[in-house]
């Protein structure tokens, strides 16, 4: 924990408590969140777009039926 | 009055498959499995749907569909009790056989890091430092206190870092690479 704490200060990172685990935190941060983007940007499944026209379609249907 | 509830429902179902994306990546980067993830969404759209008179239109439909999501993730969990650890092993060996490229083994990595997480800081750290949720709403989807939260996320930090041996000096290639390389191998 010192050592880190004069580590920072000797970076200019204000000698805030845990600075530099912060650095290799931002590095598990950004992996994280390109790992999550390579998901995201996925299409979304036929199967769960057909789910949700089938639950609509079925909500329409129970409501009056209005829809035919 | 149909109409207006029709309106409303269309709504509704806007905004879920737009939060879609993000619960995907949370149920995959969760229980480390796709197929089971894809079941777990699924569940997941079902229960939101038939609970849809408690959303609020316009509130925070991706932090409603995550805890949804991650109720059914603990009750599968409970139920399979054992079996979860075989289908890590079969989870594992199928994410290292994917194409040797340098972005997907790194990713791989990760996700064989995160399922050596305790589920709870794994979704703690997912919530906080993927999801991009605050400490405050990562707290009232897993229905517990913001310091422990931060708590987990701490834990769960400093163990990816020795798990993938992050230390400030890193040699990992761009991000923007590796989320490219992925996406194609994982898509396939």
């Amino acid at each position: 924990m010192a050592e880190k704490k004069t580590d920072n200060a000797e970076r200019g990172k204000g000698g805030r408590d845990g600075a530099a685990a912060d650095v290799a935190s931002d590095r598990i941060g950004q992996k994280l969140r390109a790992y999550y983007d390579s998901i995201r940007d996925e299409e979304i499944p036929e199967r769960f777009l057909d789910l949700l026209e089938r639950l609509d379609e079925a909500e329409k249907a129970t409501k009056g039926g209005s829809k035919q | 009055m149909t109409d207006q509830v029709h309106s409303e429902d269309k709504g509704f179902k806007r905004e879920l498959l737009a939060a879609l994306p993000n619960l995907r990546a949370f149920a995959i980067s969760l229980s480390g499995q796709r197929d089971r993830a894809d079941d777990l969404v699924q569940e997941a759209i079902l229960k939101a749907w038939s609970k849809q008179q408690s959303y609020t239109p316009g509130t925070n439909m991706k932090a409603w569909l995550v805890t949804i999501l991650r109720n059914e993730f603990y009750s599968q969990l409970r139920k399979r009790g054992r079996e979860v650890q075989d289908t890590d092993g079969v989870h594992t060996a199928r994410m290292t056989s994917q194409p040797a490229q340098q972005g997907v083994m790194d990713l791989a990595d990760l996700q064989a890091a995160l399922d050596q997480l305790p589920a709870d800081q794994r979704e703690a750290i997912l919530l906080v430092g993927a999801s991009g949720f605050s400490y405050e709403e990562a707290a009232e989807v897993c229905g517990c206190a913001v310091g422990t939260i931060k708590s987990r996320v701490s834990r769960a930090r400093s163990t990816l870092q020795d798990i993938l041996g992050v230390d400030g000096a890193s040699d990992y290639g761009p991000d923007a690479e590796i989320a490219s390389a992925t996406s194609r191998a994982l898509s396939g």
